[in-house]
């Protein structure tokens, strides 16, 4: 948009700099432009004594806005202008425009013609310490309020499907069965072959120390089984399918998808989140179990491959060393894993807002509190079976 | 509005989102079998009123009749019984998006009425067949058109033949002439079914093809500003807003 200036020396002033002189004389302000005033242009220092000069005047006195040999303009040029109009509509004076452009002055008309609208609450008011720390405190207790709630719903939801009538697709289920469980095999087999090896590595630098190389045995099985198989697979499918059903969730809440399903009559709970939580807590067992199996061949070929062990020794090893009462606890915490990765990724899921900045934190918070929790229920855990002596 | 007993009636409606008013006091009612157009400038709240219409956002005061029965006043279970009346078609089409067309409009129907899974088949080709997606029964939303979409979200809105429904912005981001065709279809389903039809839009050619009355929510005063028929309101509406606003901002000749 370079317009340029009737003016006769356009030539001439083609490559001159932009210059702005504001004068004050008996309470009037004579603000002048010229030169090229294009995007870049520094001019920054002049333009903001132009605005303060013309903030000085009061009502009887007048503005002039006199362009003389002005070159080529772009926004720029409408921008300051634009500044001087509101500084000038806001103590009620009027402008004389003298020469400037007629493009310009359209432009600056346009602009102004409908008022900023008032009472849209977006001021830049600074919040206050205390008022931060209330604010936070506040957001926590209602985020409280909403996951209890949520809590209630799933198991409304819960309580509807064991009597057989909940609302919801098989076809639903059965999907995501598959891509949580079966898809999720490639990258669970990965990660626990790698922890698998990884503990018998620290634990064959150790215990080659005293001879005992053989219980690599045991720490591996009973680390795998009793621990990092479920901790493990709850992370890697915390990460793969619990961000999957934030995004999910989220994108149908602006998609209007899940107000369809209200107005129907049909709650969301049970026909979108149901099937993800059974889903879930139905595979994630399965995947602990195969991830245990991994794991444990990992460990076993770091014994006979690193520490010369008898394949048959190892494994008998192993046998005796893990009982079915660490299976069980293995078994159980990733299935509370399970419930927990889908509990937070629907939740998050379904109170996203309704853009895709909003899916992306309901993504993220999805996968941390997933993973926070993961970790403060295994140390819980822990605890309860300590105290047990299991 | 002669009629003793109006479809739809909205009293003193008013509208929150924590302190932020969207409107207030809006009160007008719905004649059966009328096509009714809810029109404003961007943000009044057009959208909102229909979520509140509808049972999707609590009014922070006010009610909404249906036949003379509070929709607000009651619980969320009579309030299911009421909403499956209604057919609404949402701004985007809304389908759900791990369903084919055919399954999209098939679960109201599945949900709803004891037909069986060949009856309602075919049930779902005519109304797909009604707003030109005759063939399209097995695509999935994400690989058809927006203003497929939309004509499929219709599809579904249709599936029980509701006695009322409801459009959300219907002719957005259609061509001029899916546009009109769907302007006739509203009008086909209020003459041939009877169907009373609310629908958000600021379409100016669409309002005065279809609307048989109107109401103008003002972002300003944040409340209804005029109440009656586009083309009486065009030509002698007290409110010159309103008047510009149908006229497009063109100067209106005094009538």
């Amino acid at each position: 948009m370079a317009h340029r200036a009737s003016s006769v020396h356009v030539d001439a002033v083609e490559d001159a700099l932009p210059e702005v002189r504001a004068e004050r004389s008996d309470g009037n302000v004579r603000v002048a432009i010229s030169g090229t005033w294009k995007r870049g242009a520094a001019v920054q220092r002049g333009v903001d004594d132009a605005v303060q000069a013309v903030s000085t005047v009061s009502p009887p006195g007048h503005i002039e806005v006199i362009a003389a040999n002005l070159g080529a303009w772009d926004s720029t040029l409408v921008a300051f202008l634009l500044r001087l109009q509101s500084e000038a509509t806001r103590i009620g004076v009027s402008i004389e425009w003298q020469g400037v452009p007629e493009g310009v002055r359209r432009l600056v008309a346009l602009a102004s013609a409908v008022p900023e609208r008032s009472g849209t609450g977006r001021g830049g008011e600074s919040i206050g310490f205390l008022a931060q720390v209330g604010t936070f405190a506040l957001a926590a207790a209602e985020e409280g309020r909403r996951s209890v709630l949520f809590l209630g719903q799933v198991t409304l939801a819960l309580a509807a499907f064991v009597r057989g009538r909940a609302i919801y697709r098989r076809e639903d289920l059965i999907r995501t069965i598959q891509e949580t469980g079966a898809q999720a095999l490639p990258i669970v087999s990965t990660i626990t072959l790698l922890i698998g090896l990884i503990l018998a590595f620290i634990g064959a630098i150790q215990l080659a120390q005293f001879g005992a190389a053989i219980y690599v045995a045991d720490l591996v099985g009973l680390a795998l089984t009793r621990e990092m198989a479920a901790v493990m697979t709850a992370i890697v499918v915390a990460g793969r399918t619990g961000a999957a059903f934030a995004a999910q969730l989220g994108t149908m809440q602006g998609n209007e998808e899940i107000d369809a399903l209200t107005t129907l009559g049909v709650p969301a709970v049970e026909f979108l989140v149901l099937p993800r939580l059974l889903a879930l807590a139905l595979m994630m067992p399965l995947l602990y179990v195969y991830g245990c199996f991994i794991g444990l061949f990992g460990g076993y070929l770091v014994g006979i491959g690193l520490l010369d062990l008898g394949s048959q020794a190892y494994i008998d090893r192993t046998v005796e060393a893990v009982g079915v009462a660490d299976f069980a606890i293995g078994f159980v915490k990733s299935a509370v894993f399970g419930a927990v990765v889908a509990f937070a990724g629907c939740q998050r899921g379904m109170e996203a807002g309704r853009s895709a900045a909003a899916v992306g934190q309901a993504t993220t918070s999805a996968v941390v509190s997933s993973i926070v929790g993961i970790i403060v229920i295994d140390a819980l855990f822990s605890v309860v079976l300590n105290i047990l002596g299991i | 509005m002669g009629n003793p007993v109006p479809r739809i009636a909205v009293r003193n409606l008013t509208m929150r989102f924590g302190n932020y008013l969207v409107q207030r006091d809006v009160s007008f009612e719905v004649a059966p079998g009328s096509v009714f157009v809810i029109m404003g400038d961007s943000g009044c709240g057009k959208s909102t009123l229909l979520r509140h219409m509808v049972g999707l956002v609590h009014p922070a005061a006010g009610d909404v009749l249906y036949d003379g029965e509070s929709f607000w006043d009651t619980d969320d279970e009579r309030r299911t019984v009421m909403s499956r009346r209604f057919g609404i078609l949402f701004q985007s089409g809304a389908l759900w998006s791990s369903m084919s067309l055919a399954e999209n409009v098939a679960l109201p129907l599945a949900q709803y009425t004891t037909l069986s899974p060949r009856e309602i088949d075919e049930l779902v080709s005519l109304k797909l067949a009604l707003v030109g997606l005759r063939g399209f029964e097995e695509y999935f939303p994400s690989e058809i058109s927006g203003g497929m979409r939309k004509r499929a979200g219709l599809a579904r809105a249709m599936a029980l033949d509701p006695d009322i429904l409801f459009f959300d912005e219907p002719s957005a981001g259609l061509d001029p002439l899916s546009s009109r065709r769907l302007d006739e279809l509203i009008l086909e389903l209020r003459d041939s079914l009877g169907t009373t039809v609310v629908v958000v839009t600021h379409e100016l050619a669409s309002i005065f093809a279809i609307a048989d009355d109107s109401i103008f929510l003002d972002a300003e005063q944040r409340t209804l500003i005029a109440h009656g028929p586009p083309l009486s309101l065009l030509r002698d509406c007290p409110q010159a807003k309103v008047r510009s606003f149908l006229a497009r901002g063109e100067p209106v000749s005094a009538a």
